[in-house]
């Protein structure tokens, strides 16, 4: 009988093991979203986490990657096309609009100074207080291509990196939150 | 602990996070929490609400101990002990 127990207790041991190695202490989020309250949430949740010890890594898709552009960087030799994304989208953290009552730009001011009002930290200063905390930024090689975006243009944060789909899946796979913002 | 046993503690650390939102208060606790020992005593000033309910549920993800909220007219008093 207790030769039994015992073998359950050694099989049980093995599964709560294996999952243990399945999953990190890690969180994955995709931030897809171009849009200045959007990208906040996301960095006040990854901010949240790494506060947590966890650790947090971001994967910047599509309109997303337009916010790690930096203003006081530029890159010359574009095709047509790329230069015209590159006009047209917002340069850097400090040009996205909110996603909703953006107002011709009138609504995003009064949100910024509101969140001055309040001490909300600004989308630079999450940015800084991201890369002290160590936080992981993956910037999707596709998305660049097609918004003829340029590693050189980018800010200059501690942990970034350019890949593809599947450096956000074997993260997402280990990480014990997935996130898509 | 009653808020009278918790005035009478003498704080390793005081974090002073007044004023500033969420994330602010906890992103202040978790800097500061690697400035103290294991078994010492912090202490986060905070004028933000949710502070309240946040700090006690990343203490218990940190296995800190969350000891209680002294209330002062404008903000509160959380403390906790390091693990």
């Amino acid at each position: 009988m207790s030769l039994e127990i015992d073998k359950q207790i050694q099989e049980l041991k093995e599964q709560v093991s294996k999952l243990e190695k399945g999953t990190k202490d890690q969180l994955s989020m995709v931030v897809f979203s171009g849009d200045l309250d959007k990208i906040l949430a996301a960095m006040i949740i990854a901010t949240g986490a790494a506060a947590f010890d966890m650790k947090v890594k971001l994967f910047f898709t599509f309109w997303a990657t337009a916010a790690l552009r930096d203003p006081k960087k530029s890159v010359k030799g574009k095709h047509i096309m790329a230069k015209m994304f590159g006009m047209m989208l917002p340069k850097g953290s400090g040009r996205l609009k909110l996603s909703k009552m953006n107002m011709c730009g009138m609504g995003t001011s009064m949100m910024k100074g509101l969140m001055k009002k309040n001490k909300v930290a600004s989308l630079e200063e999450m940015f800084s207080t991201a890369g002290e905390l160590g936080i992981d930024i993956n910037i999707c090689e596709m998305s660049m291509n097609l918004m003829g975006f340029k590693k050189e243009e980018m800010i200059d944060y501690p942990n970034l990196a350019i890949c593809g789909v599947a450096t956000f899946l074997s993260d997402a796979q280990e990480s014990k939150i997935q996130l898509f913002i | 602990m009653t808020s009278e046993e918790l005035k009478s503690l003498k704080s390793n650390k005081v974090v002073d996070a007044r004023g500033t939102a969420c994330p602010g208060p906890l992103l202040a606790a978790k800097k500061a929490i690697g400035e103290i020992e294991s078994g010492e005593i912090m202490e986060i000033f905070s004028s933000d609400e949710g502070t309240k309910n946040d700090i006690p549920k990343w203490c218990q993800k940190m296995t800190h101990e969350f000891l209680g909220i002294v209330e002062e007219d404008s903000y509160s008093r959380l403390f906790l002990k390091k693990a």
